[in-house]
């Protein structure tokens, strides 16, 4: 079987001994390479857990996660995290925290290398002329920004945020949100992240990975996002055709499918290795073959 | 408020000098000798005692001015040498400074990476936190007769006092820092796949640095109270024995000014601790 770049296989994460119930449980799911996904859940539901995982900062209590068809046993520089706090080093200034990263991938290279390296992502993510600024003398939005340039700086093969714009006000985050979107779109990059806005993941997500509520937490389903990447802008989301099926069906999982889904597998059927596809976006534009209009003008 | 500022700080500045005419005055009239009694006193026995208490004023405490004439030939004269026992002040502060800063520096040593070990592991925190608990309290002093002994050589042995209890702040500092560094930090370094060496310089001990230097901090300062305690036992040399042979001598204004300049290097050494630690320290 052909395995994704990221394929996450029967994960569990409980908290102290045996007897405790797990956090999640009988987690599968893959990303594929060059996609955008995203995680979707109430917090306590292990998001933040299933990422750390993922980065290999945490280990699971059972399952695995195999990335290039190898499993993971720790942290990796193929897979950059942006951490929910940006995480900078405040002792350093702009240009060190990102040299910091760019030497610890090739340990090698000589300062002007680096610093070379280092500049033309501070660049990408527009923080030209702040090199030399200190992060307590950032605000929130460029500090973030930092902890992206940071993270492509390595050129890692999958980026995995924590809800990166959870901190944010709400033009920052969206100014970012374009950014990210520009940067993984030019780049090809694989992302893993994690939110609990509905909005955030339509406009980003090529997949949306719906988490039920913990303990015990699982994957409901997951969503295709049918909407294509150059059709979503920030500006404009909510005039697209598909988009209120998308945003209806996420915002009705989390308000009720979340709570009450054991009930519904009860009802009918459930396989955690194969947790049902659904495109809630194709529903809208083209209905199905057997809703007949009513009345039909010609 | 810039102004505001400035006039309180003048205001602070004028208080203290009226604070400190006011303490001059009233030594000086304290000390006053009792005018016109010239009461004939035999020359030896004068200059055994001094003059003012062999003429039979109540006390041989000298005036405000007595102490600024002999301040004012210590700073004309600092470094000079008349025998094993008339040193001057300024030779007697080096042997202090030298002893407390050799002492700290081994302190330091120690202490650092020590503390890092004790911060970094839980086991050997908890393995090592009683005799920590029971030492830190030992006064410096205590250990000088096992010092003496052990190891035979005075000198040697008030560095060995000094190293004893300026590694204790330094020690509890540096595991309360390393300890302490977030989590999110470590977490950066470890994503990053940066080795433990590199981990430990490049983002455990600039995380802990302030810190640290708070610990070295309360170190120096305690190696300069407890040296001149040290150096009263152990004899010699240094400003602790200055301290002690002038007390003998009887000479209140040497005391005197030995103890303002004990201040002032305290003062000193503190200002220079303070400034490297405004260094290392990071807003968050």
């Amino acid at each position: 079987m052909e395995r994704p770049l990221i394929s996450v296989e029967g994960l569990a994460r409980r908290f102290g001994d045996l007897s405790q119930p797990a956090v999640f449980e009988d987690i599968w799911f893959g990303v594929e390479r060059g996609e955008f996904c995203c995680l979707i859940g109430h917090s306590g539901c292990g998001k933040t857990t299933i990422l750390n995982v993922l980065a290999g900062l945490d280990s699971p209590s059972e399952g695995a996660v195999i990335v290039d068809n190898r499993e993971i046993d720790g942290p990796s520089l193929d897979r950059a995290v942006i951490f929910q706090g940006h995480a900078l080093l405040p002792w350093l200034t702009v240009m060190g925290n990102i040299a910091f990263a760019v030497s610890s991938r090739w340990p090698g290279w000589d300062r002007a290398k680096v610093r070379e390296h280092a500049r033309r992502f501070i660049d990408l993510v527009g923080l030209k002329g702040a090199e030399g600024k200190r992060p307590a003398q950032l605000s929130g939005g460029m500090k973030q920004r930092v902890g992206i340039a940071r993270a492509l700086s390595i050129q890692p093969k999958m980026l995995l945020m924590d809800e990166p714009f959870s901190a944010l006000d709400a033009l920052t985050r969206g100014m970012l949100q374009d950014e990210v979107l520009r940067i993984c779109a030019d780049t090809d990059q694989t992302v893993f992240m994690i939110t609990h806005d509905v909005d955030e993941a339509i406009l980003l997500a090529d997949r949306i990975v719906l988490m039920t509520n913990g303990p015990g937490a699982r994957i409901a389903e997951i969503v295709i996002n049918t909407m294509p990447r150059n059709e979503r802008h920030r500006n404009d989301l909510h005039k697209h055709p598909q988009y209120y099926a998308i945003r209806n069906h996420l915002v009705e999982f989390l308000v009720n499918r979340s709570r009450a889904f054991d009930a519904e597998i009860a009802e009918h059927g459930y396989d955690p290795r194969r947790p049902k596809t659904v495109k809630p976006g194709l529903a809208a534009v083209n209905p199905p073959a057997e809703v007949v209009p009513l009345r039909q003008t010609h | 408020m810039a102004a505001l500022k400035n006039s309180l700080g003048l205001r602070a500045g004028l208080l203290s000098l009226a604070i400190f005419c006011g303490i001059v005055a009233t030594w000086q009239i304290a000390t006053m000798p009792a005018g016109g009694s010239s009461v004939v006193v035999d020359p030896e026995y004068a200059k055994l005692v001094g003059a003012a208490a062999a003429t039979g004023s109540t006390t041989a405490l000298p005036t405000p001015a007595d102490i600024g004439v002999t301040i004012w030939h210590h700073i004309l004269d600092p470094f000079y040498i008349r025998g094993s026992n008339d040193k001057g002040i300024g030779i007697q502060l080096a042997y202090s400074l030298g002893r407390v800063l050799l002492g700290f520096a081994l302190a330091a040593l120690v202490a650092v990476p020590l503390g890092f070990l004790i911060g970094m592991s839980p086991l050997v925190y908890r393995a090592l936190d009683p005799f920590i608990q029971v030492l830190k309290p030992v006064s410096p002093l205590a250990w000088m007769p096992l010092a003496l002994y052990t190891i035979k050589d005075s000198a040697i042995s008030s560095i060995f006092v000094i190293f004893i209890c300026s590694v204790w702040p330094m020690l509890i500092n540096t595991a309360f820092g390393v300890a302490g560094v977030r989590r999110e930090w470590l977490n950066v370094a470890r994503t990053l796949e940066v080795g433990p060496f590199r981990t430990a310089f490049k983002v455990i001990l600039p995380a802990a640095a302030p810190t640290i230097m708070t610990g070295m901090r309360i170190s120096v300062g305690i190696a300069w109270l407890v040296i001149v305690a040290a150096e009263m036992l152990v004899g010699g040399t240094g400003i602790g024995y200055f301290v002690w042979n002038e007390w003998n001598n009887l000479s209140i204004a040497n005391i005197v000014t030995a103890i303002l300049l004990i201040g002032v290097v305290g003062l000193l050494l503190d200002q220079i601790l303070a400034r490297l630690a405004t260094l290392v320290t990071y807003p968050e």
